[in-house]
């Protein structure tokens, strides 16, 4: 199992640092279908590894001058306040509903970004 | 900057803070672009998203661990783990051309999309019930 974990690190990290994300997208799933954790224990467990790996990634990019702070407290700082709430709403909100709203606003995003 | 951008970004922000809370997940999907219509190059956008993230899981997992649903040895083998990854995908993000890590960007919004949309209609996302 450790081999394991350190495997799925590793991708992690790299798809984090190309990608500026915190990598939850494919470490949740991993979590669940790899290591079988549940839904919940496998969202808090990402969120804990990905603080390492963002604190990383920061620190990496940050030596060669790409990190802005001021931006960065602008969406991070209001984002601290949204997570609180999204844990709670967590609790009672219908998944499913969520899952459809975020996928049609990533797709409209990415429409944007590629014309 | 004017004062509706930053309305604007505040807002982004909390969204993109809510699904990190709800998914599990760092919440820069949204962060980039965010970043990216403010003004930020591509590498930019990364790096500070990256920073962007921090205060999002350290709230995140303090709730999360508040519910008993941090198991702490896993996330920090993982995390430790990742330093080395992100070593590497830093190397390869800034040798790549702006353009390029744009477009790659763009493909995953769609990937994830298509992955959240597969989900909601044969099994309820990832959280939710245990």
């Amino acid at each position: 199992m450790a081999l394991k974990l350190v495997l799925i690190g590793l991708v992690t990290g790299l798809f984090s640092a190309v990608f500026g994300v915190g990598g939850g997208i494919v470490l949740v799933p991993l979590l669940i279908i790899v290591v079988g954790l549940e839904g919940k224990p496998a969202t808090g467990t990402s969120l804990a590894a990905i603080g390492i790996t963002a604190l990383a990634g920061t620190i990496l990019y940050g030596g060669e001058g790409y990190v802005e702070v001021g931006h960065a407290a602008l969406v991070g700082l209001p984002a601290a306040v949204g997570a609180v709430a999204g844990t709670a709403v967590q609790q009672r909100v219908s998944a499913r509903a969520l899952a459809l709203a975020f996928s049609v606003l990533l797709v409209a995003i990415a429409v944007w970004l590629l014309v | 900057m004017s004062a509706s951008t930053v309305v604007v970004a505040v807002l982004l922000g909390l969204a993109a803070g809510l699904l990190a809370g709800f998914f599990g997940v760092g919440g820069g999907i949204l962060f980039v672009p965010t970043l990216l219509a403010l003004g930020l190059s591509q590498l930019e956008a990364e790096a500070t998203s990256l920073l962007a993230i921090l205060p999002t899981v350290v709230a995140g997992t303090w709730r999360q661990h508040h519910y008993g649903n941090v198991r702490w040895r896993t996330g920090i083998v993982l995390g430790v783990a990742s330093i080395a990854g992100a070593v590497v995908g830093v190397q390869i993000a800034t040798a790549l051309s702006e353009d390029l890590l744009r477009r790659l960007f763009a493909v995953l919004l769609l990937g994830v999309a298509a992955q959240l949309a597969w989900r909601s209609r044969h099994a309820a996302p990832y959280p939710s019930k245990q």
